[in-house]
């Protein structure tokens, strides 16, 4: 029996230890916020935080999330005004919508390790979530807006 | 643009925009009449002016649409009695803001309050909104004017029942901002004046929902200076509260009790079969509970699946590790032999030949004979995946012989249409809700994954089941961007004028997909970028050669415009190079002389398509287009001298009966890496509705038109594809995109200049602009996408 916190809530999971959180927090505990994209690290929309640091949930398994915390986009923040999430309203962020949730979480933990976060370093933490729609220009405005407080 | 793909092919002539206008007009009626579940089309019901002068209806391709247009408030709004305005979003939202801005307009013109407006999404049902087919950047330029229609006629009827209630004649009644304010004469003759009386919408809700709707004639429209929302760009998307939070819902957000979770494995050549398959380890996985075969269909197929063995599981987990366990022979079939690269020498070899006469002007042969000197280049393009973030995703439950689905679908009634033909069921059993789509960009018109999931939930008994396609299965089964080759060719004569103009285009067809292959493309493949060129020669000559499909071909969005564009602006700029001349100077001299152009006297063909709209009043107006080249140059700073590895290029395309231009910049780094510092774009989409959301599409479609030029290629080795996710088939990422893309919509100057299409037309100008821009910086010139990011030394 695995068990870990997510958004706060302690939960366990007795299924394949190699289950990806992706599917744990989707399929098990019906947090659908978290989105599949590629099922290998390649593009960021099942982004997630552990212990406050973002991950791929995709990749990681729930045995390595085993006593640790989750945090998903449902419980980045409780009234859902993160200082990310409003910079992402202000500017009007998404289009389609689908991988912002990967981006906000990435951001977020940006933000976290670094409170103001050069250009370049903006670039090297989101270059690995993907955005087909292409919200790119607002994406590196928004993380920047967010750095500087909204 | 397309799922109406086979009503247009049994169209001899190309003309069922004219025979659906008389279906409709035969069978029209002015919405004071019985009908009040489903409007038909007003848009030809031209009555000049109406009643204000303000808003005169034109037509548009709409009436050519299945099930053309409803603009019936009743249909489309409902009013609470606390106020709240309920306004339907019919079409589809994938990323270009239609969920908003057609609901927007209603409130517009209705008068009410956007904070006290809540949008639902409609399912899949044509009969009653008109057509839900959400692609070919359709949804404003066909709906635009019925949206405004019924935000007018609920006006009216709300002022009318505030007349009732306080005992005067309507017009004393005006409509302001969520109220109906009462009005007395004023001092001065003819001048009205508010009054302290006024009644909300939510008091007015059931006597204004009883009244009669009235015919067009009697409707008001708002003067632009009245807008509170359209052409504001104030308002954001209903849904970025949602996306922010992660409560928006998609395909694959919908739960349902008992649902069960599948993924199939597919024949990896398109009509291949499975030959036999042993699925013991499969069922061993914890988690998986069947495993089923389902039926697959060869080309042309249309939207049917192509086969294969889907494993059925308690979560999405277990169903992929079930797959990963099958052991599955497959027979290939017939198209085990497509190579990619061979089958780009074969199209440049077809391109080198006389192919199939579809444009002619004037005599290109005697021209190419007399010509001082003849300029040819070839243009080829790799298939692309449309490779949306959200893989195509597909929940289905039977019960009580009603099926239901939720998915992400761009073409939610023709999704209906086609479950009811694969299950041969009556439509009025098939319900299809709508989700939000994680992108679409004409992948999720298609419903083959839709039918699968039906499929599987008829074989599981009617068990509900979430069919998911992992990224493999999306860029290895998808309906591909064709691949071509576009071959132009320029006759000089000796003062280096272009007397003579050639392109041959080389290209399988997306008819493949919906009927027997003849190798060559049709009219409306055609009238993208190619039979609708624009240039002022003389001598012009437009030929197809032909070229066999072995894979599903599908539409990506802009279609055909994509290669089109990048071959004739290329072509441009190479010619100018080789003539000395500036390529921007050339582009617009070869435009010429401002003027409609004439597609009679110009050859193109009988059958021409202008994107399914009327051409008299969607002309290609070649003023508009050298309008966008000339903002476009000047505020990029055409000219300008700029530091060694940096260039700028220039290209303009008229796609979606829009006008963009692009001027790119490049700057190409210590490492070979093309980079883009800049993008000035100009587009002219005529009346517009939400410049903001205009402008992300625009900055949206520099990315992806940088995806498709530098990165993102499919090709076949052995009838398989050779990529299979992000690592091999690569798109644009922060660390290399179009970093400020300036957007520059051009105001309306005419009544005449009605919205057009804006979801697509931003992708085409881009290839060529940056390949322009290349060459400027280098003198590199690149004539096949994607090119890779890094130039070689």
């Amino acid at each position: 029996m695995l068990t870990l916190t997510v958004n706060g809530q302690e939960r366990q999971f007795d299924g394949d230890p190699n289950t990806p959180l992706l599917w744990f927090v989707r399929d098990e505990l019906g947090l659908t916020g978290t989105k599949f994209g590629c099922g290998a690290g390649l593009c960021g929309a099942c982004t997630v935080h552990l212990d406050g640091v973002a991950v791929r949930g995709c990749l990681t398994t729930i045995s390595e999330a085993n006593g640790k915390s989750v945090t998903t986009i449902e419980g980045l923040s409780p009234d859902g005004n993160h200082v990310v999430q409003k910079a992402w309203r202000q500017l009007n962020v998404p289009q389609c919508g689908y991988c912002q949730a990967g981006q906000i979480m990435q951001a977020a933990s940006l933000l976290t390790k670094n409170q103001a976060p050069s250009d370049a370093e903006i670039v090297d933490e989101m270059a690995g979530n993907i955005c087909r729609c292409g919200c790119y220009q607002r994406i590196h405005a928004a993380v920047r807006l967010a750095a500087g407080g909204v | 643009m397309y799922h109406f793909i086979e009503k247009e092919i049994r169209s001899t002539q190309g003309n069922v925009t004219s025979q659906a206008l008389i279906e409709n007009v035969s069978r029209r009626s002015f919405l004071g009449g019985v009908l009040k579940t489903s409007g038909v089309v007003l848009a030809l019901q031209v009555v000049p002016g109406g009643a204000a002068g303000a808003f005169e209806s034109y037509p548009t391709g709409a009436a050519g649409m299945p099930r053309g247009v409803v603009n019936d408030p009743h249909v489309f709004v409902a009013i609470d009695a606390d106020g709240v305005v309920t306004i339907v979003a019919h079409r589809s939202e994938m990323g270009t803001g239609a969920k908003t801005s057609l609901p927007m307009v209603v409130a517009d013109e209705m008068e009410a309050d956007w904070s006290q407006v809540r949008v639902i999404q409609a399912p899949g049902d044509e009969p009653r909104y008109g057509n839900q087919d959400t692609d070919g950047s359709r949804s404003v330029r066909h709906f635009l004017q019925p949206m405004r229609e019924c935000g007018a006629a609920m006006r009216y009827m709300l002022e009318s029942a505030a007349a009732a209630k306080w005992g005067v004649d309507r017009s004393l009644c005006k409509a302001k901002l969520h109220h109906v304010v009462l009005l007395e004469k004023g001092k001065t003759a003819g001048e009205m004046v508010e009054t302290k009386t006024q009644l909300g919408f939510g008091e007015l809700a059931a006597a204004a929902m009883s009244q009669p709707v009235p015919s067009r004639d009697k409707l008001a429209f708002k003067q632009p200076k009245d807008f509170r929302y359209i052409g504001k760009g104030t308002t954001p998307i209903v849904d970025l509260h949602g996306i922010t939070v992660g409560t928006a819902q998609y395909g694959a957000d919908v739960r349902v009790p008992g649902m069960k979770y599948a993924v199939i494995a597919r024949p990896p050549v398109v009509g291949g079969k499975v030959k036999k398959y042993d699925a013991t380890a499969a069922l061993k996985v914890p988690g998986v509970e069947a495993v089923h075969e389902i039926e697959g269909h060869a080309p042309p197929a249309k939207f049917l699946p192509l086969g294969g063995i889907a494993v059925v599981a308690r979560s999405t987990y277990a169903a992929m590790q079930g797959r990963d366990a099958l052991v599955i022979e497959w027979e290939d079939g017939p198209h085990a032999g497509y190579n990619s690269a061979a089958f780009r020498e074969e199209m440049t070899a077809t391109a080198a030949k006389p192919g199939k006469v579809i444009r002619n002007q004037g005599d290109p042969d005697a021209a190419f004979a007399g010509a001082a000197e003849v300029f040819t280049a070839d243009y080829h393009q790799s298939h692309v995946a449309q490779a949306s973030m959200e893989p195509p995703v597909a929940l289905a439950r039977i019960s009580d012989g009603k099926i239901e689905v939720w998915a992400p679908a761009q073409s939610p009634y023709g999704a209906r249409e086609d479950i009811a033909k694969a299950l041969d069921v009556p439509i009025e059993t098939v319900t299809v809700h709508v989700t939000l789509l994680g992108g679409g960009f004409g992948r999720k018109s298609k419903c083959d994954y839709m039918i699968e999931a039906v499929q599987l939930s008829k074989k599981l008994g009617g068990t509900p089941v979430m069919l998911q396609w992992t990224r493999d299965d999306d860029l290895r089964h998808a309906f591909y961007h064709t691949t071509s080759v576009e071959r132009i060719e320029a006759a000089l004569d000796k003062a280096g004028k272009v007397v003579g103009w050639r392109h041959r285009t080389v290209a399988p067809s997306i008819l493949s997909t919906f009927a027997a292959d003849s190798g060559y493309q049709f009219h409306i493949e055609y009238g993208m970028g190619f039979a609708d060129m624009p240039f002022e020669i003389p001598n012009i000559r437009c030929e197809n050669g032909q070229a066999f499909a072995h894979t599903r071909i599908g539409w990506f969005r802009s279609v055909s415009n994509i290669p089109r564009a990048f071959a004739v602006q290329s072509f441009v700029a190479e010619l100018a190079h080789k003539l000395g001349r500036d390529p921007k100077d050339l582009l617009i001299e070869l435009i010429g002389s401002d003027r409609k152009i004439d597609p009679k006297s110009s050859g193109m063909p009988e059958d021409f398509w202008n994107y399914g709209e009327p051409y008299a009043e969607f002309p290609i107006d070649t003023a508009r287009l050298k309008n966008v080249v000339e903002v476009a140059a000047e505020k990029a700073g055409w000219g300008k001298k700029l530091p060694p590895k940096q260039g700028l290029g220039i290209a303009v395309h008229r796609s979606f009966v829009s006008y963009v231009a692009m001027a790119v910049r490049v700057e190409i780094d210590a490492n070979g890496i093309i980079r883009v510092p800049e993008v000035t774009a100009a587009i002219d989409c005529g009346f517009y509705i939400n410049p903001e959301r205009i402008r992300s599409q625009i900055e949206g479609a520099a990315v992806m038109g940088m995806s498709t030029a530098l990165y993102s290629g499919i090709t076949f080795k052995d009838g398989q594809v050779e990529q299979s996710n992000f690592s091999d088939f690569e798109v644009a990422r922060m660390s290399n995109f179009p970093q400020k893309v300036n957007v520059h919509i051009i105001e309306p100057t005419s009544p005449s200049h009605h919205a057009t299409g804006v979801g697509e037309p931003g992708v085409p100008p881009f290839a060529p602009a940056l390949c322009n821009a290349i060459f400027a910086a280098t003198g590199k010139r690149l004539r096949s996408l994607p090119t890779g990011e890094k130039l070689d030394a």
